[in-house]
């Protein structure tokens, strides 16, 4: 009978260079391992506990796992960083929406400019970076804003700026990884995310949101969101839902999560649930209002408080989680390993080869 | 002196609207009164009995929630078996012109309504003049009447000019948009355009009133002529006054539409169901569609139709003529012009028109060669 071992609940005080564990998994017959080999001791015995019993691989704790500490204290001293993107047409409350996402004053109307919603003759590209703390985590958030998009009469290719910004940033990142003598931590300013916001017409899609997705879902996370979903009421917003679902299915447009990068079964099944449950029909509000005694975020109207984090009456608590709580490194990782990748994949072959390029180098690359 | 002030003071109180008996009146005093008074009842009576038309445009993105408006506004279900086109069927859409007519009674009283649909508009990635088709239709059904009238067999005149387009904004943005600009600049002079604010129930008190102030601002600063509401006569009653001075002041007006009935305060209205509350569509402190009704329906339905006729068909009349007068003399033909409104057959007053245009073309080139003659003796001197 084997006593299976358990790392103690407090994490060993020194957090050990462990010595390289010279531990083969030892014969099952053998009864002290260590004993048997020659060589330093690899195996700290914690006092308390027995040998393994057979079958086992480890003979006491090594503490692998505190490499997940060490991991967190890395990172929280560094930070990360995060771009997210927002595209629609002006009005549909982007603004607003990241505010309430991250609950501070991030987007571009924060910076103290009380300039009018004038909109522009082009699309724009306007990031804004903040650095928002929370336990101890710092993290760089930049939000991309797009005012222009969709809002004049003709918008043919209105999408183009927004494609070559996004192309932008990895030629960015490539230059910086092809250096000979590069940055410890290049800074990364691709875009990890792209909230793209669909006017609740409770139709369906319209053309350019279409023209939209199909050019960009194979360049950047799209997700889609469904915005100032108090408009329809909860009838109106399933059935817009489910249309717009099976239109963007009839197109082919992968948002994210996407299909094909789903790992395992385990990451399947959760993607499967959130991918049903899209695109998540939002409300925005930066306002706080009374109801039943707490303080809520939500829009009070002559009929009633509309609360954003009350899942009955928007999902905007589903995407936070979504976008925040589980897959914010998930989506950092896509674009890494998938998105970026494809971009240099295909640099790389159009230019045949590449030469490493010094640091002093600014004019033209040889890429 | 005396018994004239006498006579029009009876005048007065007979057509007071509240003096009803004043036919004993009338026997004693009719050596000295006329009796024109009761015009206003025989054109009621002959109006109730030829019955009215109003035609109605609605234009506006798809999804503004347009024919749910117009089934809530006139009771009706005009679009029961619409099918909702999907993104793939709506691409290569083009504006089309769909009409409706439908003929309600109330008290008596006929109304044979037609809505003029326009789908499709705005909807495209590039919208580029989307409203011609439109504002073809517009001058169409002026073009229509305006040869009816001049044919000859005028009884059965069938009017089908728009004498009203309800023009949806969407509560989505930050004030008008450039397509609702140039939409409404392109109609402005050749139909009444009554901007709404469609799907009012998504924005807050406050939000109402600063998109509002916002695009009556931008209807000023663009200057698009919206249709306005004409002055109170200075001696209505006070309620109409008010009510009146409200109406302006809401404009544009922010609605909501709904072709569902819902419970309410123990009473059965149209409404919209929400998890955190019930809209209700004909409470005023909730939308401003009582408003939409009353003045579109129950007030000034008539004069709408007035300035209709006498502004902007006019307006179109007279763009038409000048045209075909600018024509003629480019083309030189002052011997004996052949109309160019091609009406199908030769009457007695048209060709009373003909000689009428003639005797004006001949002045007009006779006021050009003065003209030119005066130029000519400029540049010699």
């Amino acid at each position: 009978m084997s006593e299976s071992i358990v790392p103690p609940e407090v994490r060993p005080k020194p957090a050990v260079p462990a010595k390289p564990p010279h531990v083969a998994a030892p014969s099952p017959t053998a009864p002290h391992g260590p004993s048997g080999l020659g060589g330093g001791v690899g195996v700290d015995r914690v006092p308390g506990l027995g040998h393994s019993g057979s079958g086992s691989t480890l003979l006491g704790y090594i503490g692998i796992d505190t490499i997940i500490e060490q991991m967190r204290k890395k990172t929280m001293k560094a930070g990360f960083d995060f771009n997210i993107m927002i595209v629609g047409h002006s009005g549909l409350g982007k603004s607003t929406l990241v505010n309430t996402l991250f609950k501070s004053q991030v987007s571009r109307w924060s910076s103290g400019w009380g300039g009018e919603h004038k909109i522009p003759k082009t699309v724009e590209i306007k990031a804004v970076s903040h650095v928002i703390e929370e336990g101890g985590v710092k993290m760089k958030l930049t939000v991309i804003d797009t005012p222009g998009f969709g809002d004049q009469i003709n918008n043919e290719n209105c999408w183009d700026p927004i494609s070559k910004y996004i192309n932008e940033q990895y030629e960015k990142f490539l230059k910086e990884e092809v250096n000979i003598a590069r940055k410890k931590r290049i800074p990364d300013t691709r875009v990890h995310c792209c909230l793209y916001f669909i006017s609740p017409t409770g139709h369906s899609l319209r053309q350019l949101d279409i023209e939209f997705m199909k050019h960009l879902s194979r360049v950047v996370n799209i997700i889609p969101v469904i915005a100032k979903s108090d408009t329809m009421t909860p009838d109106e917003k399933n059935e817009f839902k489910h249309r717009v679902r099976k239109e963007l299915e009839t197109y082919g447009i992968e948002y994210y999560p996407q299909n094909e990068f789903d790992d395992d079964m385990e990451d399947k099944n959760e993607n499967d649930k959130i991918r049903e449950a899209m695109p998540f029909a939002v409300v925005g509000s930066d306002k706080e209002f009374q109801v039943n005694g707490k303080r809520v975020l939500g829009r009070k109207t002559a009929w009633g408080v509309v609360e954003v984090e009350n899942p009955n009456h928007c999902e905007f608590a589903l995407l936070r989680d979504f976008l925040i709580r589980s897959h914010l490194q998930d989506l950092k990782e896509v674009t890494h390993n998938i998105h970026y990748e494809t971009y240099r994949a295909r640099r790389l072959n159009d230019n045949g080869g590449l030469h490493p390029i010094s640091a002093n180098n600014t004019q033209d690359s040889n890429l | 002196m005396d018994a004239i002030m006498l006579q029009e003071k009876l005048v007065e109180r007979l057509l007071c609207p509240r003096v009803r008996t004043a036919r004993r009146k009338v026997k004693n005093w009719n050596k000295q009164y006329v009796g024109f008074a009761t015009l206003p009842n025989q054109v009621h009576r002959k109006s109730v009995k030829k019955g009215f038309d109003f035609t109605l445009m609605v234009a506006g993105e798809s999804g503004m929630g347009k024919s749910t408006l117009v089934n809530s506004l006139f009771l009706t279900d005009l679009y029961k078996d619409r099918k909702l086109l999907n993104a793939e069927e709506r691409i290569n859409q083009t504006v089309e012109i769909i009409k409706h007519t439908v003929d309600i009674e109330e008290k008596g009283v006929k109304l044979k309504l037609t809505i003029v649909d326009t789908p499709g508009f705005g909807d495209a990635v590039n919208n580029n003049e989307c409203w011609k088709p439109i504002t073809d239709y517009i001058d169409q059904q002026f073009e229509q009447y305006f040869r009816d009238e001049s044919g000859l067999n005028r009884k059965n005149i069938q009017d089908n000019r728009v004498h009203c387009c309800l023009y949806f904004i969407p509560p989505f943005g930050h004030g008008l948009r450039p397509v609702d600009v140039e939409f409404m600049k392109a109609l402005h002079e050749k139909v009444n355009v009554v901007p709404l604010i469609a799907k009012a129930d998504c924005l807050t008190p406050n939000e109402i009133k600063k998109l509002k102030d916002r695009v009556r601002e931008e209807i000023e600063r663009f200057g698009i002529k919206v249709y306005q509401f004409p002055e109170c006569d200075s001696d209505e009653d006070e309620e109409f006054k008010q009510l009146d001075k409200e109406l302006k002041e809401c404009c544009p007006l922010a609605v909501i539409g709904s072709n569902t009935v819902v419970e309410a305060r123990g009473q059965r209205v149209r409404g919209r169901l929400y998890p955190w509350g019930i809209v209700e569509v004909e409470n005023q402190s909730h939308c401003d569609f009582v408003k939409l009704r009353n003045m579109l329906i129950r007030s000034h339905m008539h004069d709408l139709k007035d300035v209709t006729c006498d502004v902007h068909y006019e307006n179109y009349r007279a763009q038409c003529i000048q045209d075909m007068t600018s024509k003629l003399t480019q083309d030189n033909r002052m011997e004996s012009p052949i109309p160019i409104l091609s009406l199908s057959t030769p009457d007695v007053e048209t060709d009373r028109l003909i000689k009428m245009k003639d005797e004006e073309l001949a002045r007009m080139q006779e006021m050009l060669n003065k003209m030119q003659q005066q130029i000519h003796d400029g540049k010699d001197q």
